[in-house]
Parts: C-alpha cells; sequence; structure tokens
C-alpha cells in the first residue's frame, strides 16, 4: 500500500510540468524564437505570407490572453520561417538545376 | 625554425584555400552569355510548341489555345484596356505644372520607345524599367510619383506600348560587368523557388505553359512582358509589370517585393531581354 503511494506520488510529480497551463512567459519565448525565424527570412527576402499571418495569429491570441492557441500558432510560425530559411539557403545553387541551357 | 616552416604552410594552406573558395565566382562571372541564353530560351518554346508562330508567343495564354484566340480576337474589337489608353494618351500630353511633358524626358518624345526598356544605365550602374523612368520624369519636374501597379502608372505604359506595337524588343546589355550581372540576378531569380508552395516563375512559365491552374491557361515566359501592362478580367482593372510581379509572388505565398526593388528590375531585363526580336504586343488583355 504504501509503495503504491509513493509509485502513485513519483508519478503524479513526473506528469506535473506537462500538465501545467502554458503561461506568458511561455508564449513570450515561443513567439520570440518565432520572431527571430521570421527576421531571418525577411533579411534573406525569402519572407512566406503564411509565416507573417500565423505570426500575427499567435500575437494576436496572446494579447487576448489565450497562451495554449498562441504558443502554438508562434511554434508554427517558427517552422514555416525556418522552412523558407532552409529554401533560400538550398535555393543558392538550386534554382539552376530549372535553368534552360 | 620548425614553427617557421608551420607558419608558412598555414599561410599557404590558408591563401589556397582563400583562392579556391574566390575562384568559382570569378568563372561564374565570365560564364554569363545573355546571348547564347536568349538563344537557348527561345529555342526551348519553339521547339516545345512548333505550331506556334515565333511572333504569336506575346499574346500569352492565346497562343496556347485555339479556342481562347477566338475568344480574344473577337474581344479585341472592343477592348477592355481602351480606357486606359485614352486616358494615357490625355495624360502624356498634358503638361506638367512647369509646362514640360513626358514627351521632354524621352528620346523621340517618348513615341515609339517601348521596346527599348528596361535599359542598363551604366551611370547608375542599374536597370531602369519604363514605369520607373516614367516616375522620375514626374519627380524631375515637380510632380509626385505614381503608384506603381495601377491606375496612371498602368495608363501610361498602355499609351506608350501602343506607340511601340509591332516593333521587336530591343533591349541592350552593354559591355560591363554590372550589367551582365543583372541580367543574371534576373535569371537566377526568374528560375529561384520561393514561396510556401515553392514555385518559380519557370515552375508555371517554363514548366507548364499551355496547362490549366484553376481556370486559367499558364502563358509561356518567352514574350510574357511584351504584352504589358495588361487588362486582367481577375483585376477588373490594369496592371503594370511591377503587379505582375507582385501577384505571382503572392500566388505562390511568398511575401513580395517592394515595386521597382533591384530583384524586380532584374528580373524584367532578364525576360526582356530574351524576349529579343518579338514584338511589343501591348495594351494586352488576360482572363
Amino acid at each position: 500500500m504504501k509503495r503504491t503511494l509513493t509509485l502513485t506520488m513519483l508519478l503524479a510529480l513526473s506528469l506535473a510540468p506537462s500538465a501545467r497551463a502554458t503561461n506568458e512567459a511561455d508564449y513570450k519565448a515561443a513567439y520570440a524564437a518565432a520572431e527571430a525565424a521570421s527576421k531571418e527570412a525577411a533579411t534573406m527576402r525569402n519572407q512566406w505570407t503564411t509565416t507573417v499571418s500565423t505570426l500575427a495569429a499567435a500575437k494576436k491570441a496572446g494579447d487576448g490572453g489565450d497562451f495554449n492557441g498562441a504558443v502554438a500558432a508562434a511554434k508554427e510560425a517558427e517552422a514555416l520561417a525556418k522552412a523558407s530559411v532552409f529554401q533560400a539557403t538550398s535555393e543558392k545553387e538550386a534554382w539552376k538545376a530549372m535553368e534552360i541551357r | 625554425m620548425k614553427a617557421g616552416s608551420a607558419l608558412l604552410l598555414s599561410s599557404v594552406s590558408a591563401a589556397l584555400v582563400a583562392l579556391a573558395l574566390t575562384a568559382p565566382s570569378v568563372v561564374a562571372a565570365d560564364k554569363v552569355d545573355p546571348a547564347t541564353d536568349a538563344k537557348a530560351f527561345q529555342n526551348f518554346f519553339f521547339q516545345k510548341f512548333p505550331d506556334v508562330k515565333h511572333e504569336d508567343f506575346v499574346n500569352g495564354p492565346y497562343s496556347m489555345s485555339e479556342d481562347m484566340k477566338r475568344q480574344w480576337q473577337e474581344k479585341e474589337e472592343f477592348p477592355p484596356y481602351e480606357f486606359a489608353l485614352d486616358a494615357g494618351k490625355e495624360m502624356f500630353s498634358t503638361p506638367f505644372k512647369n509646362g514640360k511633358t513626358y514627351a521632354d524626358c524621352f528620346p523621340n518624345g517618348g513615341n515609339g520607345i517601348r521596346q527599348n526598356y528596361p535599359y542598363f544605365d551604366t551611370k547608375e550602374g542599374k536597370v531602369v524599367t519604363l514605369e520607373l523612368a516614367l516616375n522620375r520624369c514626374r519627380e524631375a519636374n515637380g510632380e509626385a510619383p505614381y503608384s506603381y501597379v495601377k491606375d496612371e502608372m498602368a495608363s501610361l505604359t498602355a499609351y506608350m506600348a501602343f506607340t511601340s506595337r509591332g516593333k521587336p524588343m530591343d533591349i541592350k546589355i552593354p559591355d560591363d560587368a554590372r550589367a551582365r550581372e543583372a541580367f543574371e540576378n534576373g535569371k537566377r531569380y526568374f528560375y529561384t523557388r520561393r514561396g510556401q508552395l515553392n514555385f518559380s516563375c519557370a515552375s508555371c512559365h517554363v514548366q507548364s505553359p499551355g496547362e490549366r491552374i484553376r481556370a486559367e491557361v499558364l502563358a509561356p515566359a518567352l514574350g510574357i512582358l511584351n504584352a504589358m501592362p495588361i487588362y486582367r478580367s481577375e483585376w477588373s482593372g490594369m496592371g503594370t509589370i511591377s503587379r505582375r510581379f507582385i501577384t505571382c509572388n503572392s500566388q505562390t505565398r511568398a511575401v513580395p517585393l517592394e515595386p521597382q526593388s533591384d530583384e524586380y528590375r532584374d528580373l524584367e531585363y532578364f525576360l526582356s531581354y530574351v524576349a529579343n526580336g518579338l514584338p511589343i504586343s501591348g495594351p494586352g488583355a488576360r482572363p
């Protein structure tokens, strides 16, 4: 009985971090990461419209106090921005494959 | 002694690495050959569409579809760009506040010169498009510049294109490394994939002309600017070359660049040069 109780407590403790509610600090960190990736894409002149709109959606959700939604949108925006940076980097050489010669 | 040899060896190695890194770009700059590129570009389309008359490529999707061509020819009896043509003609001859007109800014009074734009300005070291030259003319005469994407700018360029109809595109690339670089930059922009859809200009206009994208028939890249500016039913109005580039970028979910950015100017230079010899057909009308 005592052993079961201990295990249950340990399990509860181990789950605690993932179960805690997303807060403003999480949102701000996720947004900052997305914004940094987005700025890198813009510097490369290869911003995607979807990055901009998803980043705006993250801000709107964050401003409205929906931190779960805000973090999810910020992470999506960051992924989009990173994909556009990858595209710009790989296309520096890859464009030649399409050239008419 | 050993330390000295090691230092020398590392310096030589560093120099070799630096040489190896710079060498490819030097070779690449020497390899820019616009004339050969233009020939290959035209041959690609001539071979891909052997039944299309060469001068017909400037009619975009209408050169790809007989049905569309017949409909367009009927529409040309009352062309939808006529209002812009009339407005452009009036604007062109109306003096600025200082008494001068557009004619004072251009060779031959601005008549029949569309085929020479864009050109490479060796003083500025950059490509100058017709749209840019028109706004520079306005500003030099104390007038506010127009929007690059529609309305007045489209009317003015429509009129200037109309006075040049039938004249073969005649873009020059001077013997200037910067001009060749501008051509190469335009070419790179044309073939570079961008936007979330991962499309380049060539994805639609080289790989798929004549194919449908939703309800539209894609135009071939060859001669695509000869018909500009255009009335587009989709826009319910006129649009300039700047507007076309911006729309294409947006459609691939890429954030468009600023109108008349260096990239767009170089792209226009490339596309116009490879269409050399094909007639000006603007202003045009598109679905």
